[in-house]
């Protein structure tokens, strides 16, 4: 650690660890509850458990970006962040917003619009703590020394995944238009500038893991940045198939689309590459392993199970079924969240001066969340794919298809045991490091 | 081979030229398409104030509705069509979890007036062109056996 000021990060990976274990428990209450076990429906219905296993998801994400800019910008600018206080009250007060918004879910206040439940008087104050955010990130940049394309690429992505926040606070009487921007909000998230704060963190992190010249990869970082969007802006229209938009999007969405998953691939074989032209003495073997299996990960989560089910044909018959489930576990896992772990595991040590380098328990939570997520993966999908096949293939009657797939759900929890067996092992090395202090300062 | 100041063209010129198009094609859309492939004329105060309930409850947090949301309970857009009027009213209010076939709903209790709305809201979207979803089974239905 170079910077005093970069230990803020550390409160905000502490944060987004304990969203992510609340998201899990969440989870296991759906999953529960699609194997037939709905003790908890009187208090925690169905819809209230997703909102909250989603929303969390989300919350735990920007959590650990944020923690990341700060922990980055300051290291790439060449310059303490401008307003070290600010940043604390911008955390506290995003932990404000996030328990608010989780607690209201639980008493029927929300805003029925998957991954947009927040009611629209508590968006004003995401509104509020991201510009705040913004502002601290955009000053530091401006007053440092140096403006790197990793910090630039990081930087728009936040930027752009503020602006597009503010499509989703519309209100339309039209279902079709409401969803029409629902996913300028959701898919040019994760399809679009999501891609560039994870490609940024991924540039940053293979620069000080592999040693490779800075320039070579920023020059890759904007290659794939530039796929991202010329594939995932059109592509957006794999979203409008079917819900009232015009035929056209079936081609131009069917086309686009199908051309995301390049950016992914480049993204897997750009940290390869990198990896094998680089030095392998960096002692950190984990925060690699991490940022590896994310570009892996992310490549199959997203980019072929995307694919899978992206062309018009297909989608006709998936969309909106446990399909989706499979596809979006993975995708979002080994995209987001595991760029979010890397850079904690590469991070920790620096920040409290703790070498915890290659530990048997970091190992295992490796191993253990990528194995049991995987898991998850195939049986989302089996119960997918034998929905689909007996309920808009077979015309069986939903319940009644619900009730064949229940087993299926039973290996989800197994291998959902699993993984949070993983994800409490990262947390446990994670406490183990203990807090942030200034002796470790340039100690790297 | 490619510099980077090559490669920073690629990505702003790609990103600016696709962003053009998206813009063209959803103003094209929405403006000229969608009025009609949803009967905007048939968008009636009642229904609106279904969508209003509709999204004050959360309904999507079990089902979808054109095919987005969540996979607990069944696709609504043709729930209308499929159930009729009568069985949709019962299940909304219902003060027992609406539950036939195992799964429970909420037991929302509506009043006669918002389960009238909810029923409109649903009708209207069921009418809406939809390209062609949910396709029809390629066999036998069991879902109305009576038909
Ligand atoms: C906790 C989850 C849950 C919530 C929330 C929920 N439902 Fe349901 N709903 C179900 C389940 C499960 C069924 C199927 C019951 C059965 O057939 O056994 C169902 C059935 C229905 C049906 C009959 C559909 C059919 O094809 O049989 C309608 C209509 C319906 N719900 C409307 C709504 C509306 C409107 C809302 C919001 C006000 C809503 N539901 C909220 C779970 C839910
Ligand atoms: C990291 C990147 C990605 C993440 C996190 C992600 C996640 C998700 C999620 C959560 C959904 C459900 C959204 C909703 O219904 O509101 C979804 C839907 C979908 N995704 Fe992705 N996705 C990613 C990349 C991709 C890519 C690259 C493709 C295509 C190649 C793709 C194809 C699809 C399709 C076709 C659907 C619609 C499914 C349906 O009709 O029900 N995704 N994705
Ligand atoms: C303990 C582990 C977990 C279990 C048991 C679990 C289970 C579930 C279930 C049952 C659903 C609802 C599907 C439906 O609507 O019927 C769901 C939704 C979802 N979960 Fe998880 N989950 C777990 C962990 C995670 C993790 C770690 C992530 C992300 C990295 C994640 C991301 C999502 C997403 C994005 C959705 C929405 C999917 C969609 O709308 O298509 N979940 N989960
Ligand atoms: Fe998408």
């Amino acid at each position: 650690m170079k910077f005093k000021s970069q230990k803020v990060a550390y409160w905000f990976f502490a944060l987004s660890m304990l969203l992510l274990t609340l998201q899990l428990v969440y989870g296991f209450i759906m999953g529960f509850a699609h194997m037939g076990y709905d003790g908890l429906h009187d208090f925690i219905p169905f819809n209230t458990a997703r909102a909250v296993h989603t929303n969390l998801l989300v919350v735990w994400l920007l959590s650990g970006f944020m923690g990341a800019a700060y922990y980055i910008i300051p290291e790439e600018s060449e310059h303490e962040l401008v307003n070290v206080k600010l940043a604390y009250i911008q955390l506290i007060t995003l932990a404000i917003v996030g328990v608010i918004a989780i607690i209201g879910y639980h008493f029927n206040y929300w805003e029925g619009r998957k991954f947009l439940e927040i009611p629209r008087p508590l968006d004003w104050l995401v509104v509020a703590n991201v510009l705040t955010f913004l502002g601290i990130i955009l000053a530091t940049l401006y007053k440092g020394k140096k403006r790197t394309t990793t910090a630039l690429v990081m930087t728009m992505g936040l930027v752009f995944a503020a602006l597009l926040y503010l499509p989703g606070m519309i209100w339309f009487d039209n279902q079709t238009m409401d969803s029409f921007f629902r996913w300028w909000v959701v898919h040019l998230w994760v399809e679009g500038v999501w891609e560039l704060i994870m490609g940024g963190i991924l540039a940053y992190l293979l620069i000080k893991i592999t040693g490779v010249d800075r320039e070579v990869i920023e020059k890759w970082l904007y290659v794939i940045v530039g796929l991202t969007f010329i594939s995932g802006i059109l592509g957006t229209g794999h979203h409008y198939y079917y819900i009232g938009a015009p035929k056209y999007w079936l081609l131009i969405g069917g086309i686009f689309s199908a051309l995301e998953p390049l950016a992914f691939l480049a993204m897997a074989l750009f940290a390869l590459a990198m990896y094998r032209k680089g030095e392998k003495n960096h002692p950190n073997k984990l925060a690699l392993n991490w940022t590896l299996g994310t570009a892996i990960v992310s490549f199959v989560g997203a980019g072929l199970l995307g694919l899978a089910h992206t062309m018009p044909q297909v989608n006709l018959y998936t969309h909106g079924t446990l399909v989706t489930a499979m596809h979006g576990h993975l995708a979002f896992w080994g995209a987001y969240g595991m760029i979010v772990l890397a850079i904690i595991t590469y991070s920790m040590p620096n920040m409290t001066g703790r070498k915890l380098y290659n530990t048997v328990n970091g190992s295992l939570a490796f191993w253990l969340s990528n194995i049991g997520m995987i898991g998850m993966t195939v049986a989302f999908g089996v119960a997918g794919v034998a929905q689909v096949y007996m309920e808009r293939i077979m015309g069986v009657e939903f319940g009644d298809v619900q009730k064949e797939i229940q087993i299926h759900f039973a290996i989800l929890i197994i291998c959902a045991t699993m993984f949070s067996v993983g994800i409490g092992l990262f947390i446990y090395e994670f406490l183990r490091y203990g807090q942030p202090n200034d002796e470790a300062l340039i100690k790297e | 081979m490619l510099s980077k100041s090559q490669a920073r063209a690629f990505f702003l010129g790609g990103t600016i030229l696709t962003f053009a198009v998206f813009i063209g094609l959803s103003w094209h859309t929405l403006s000229i398409e969608v009025p009609k492939k949803t009967n905007e004329q048939n968008l009636t105060q009642q229904v609106i104030n279904g969508k209003h309930l509709w999204e004050a409850n959360n309904c999507m947090g079990c089902h979808t509705i054109l095919g987005e949301g969540a996979y607990y309970a069944p696709e609504l857009t043709k729930a209308y069509e499929r159930r009729g009027e009568a069985y949709i009213k019962a299940a909304l209010m219902s003060k027992e979890p609406w539950s036939p076939r195992g799964r429970k709903m909420v037991a929302y209790a509506f009043s006669e007036q918002d389960a009238n709305d909810l029923t409109a809201f649903l009708k209207w979207i069921g009418e809406t062109d939809l390209n062609g979803f949910p396709a029809k089974p390629k066999y036998k239905s069991t879902v109305n056996p009576s038909k």
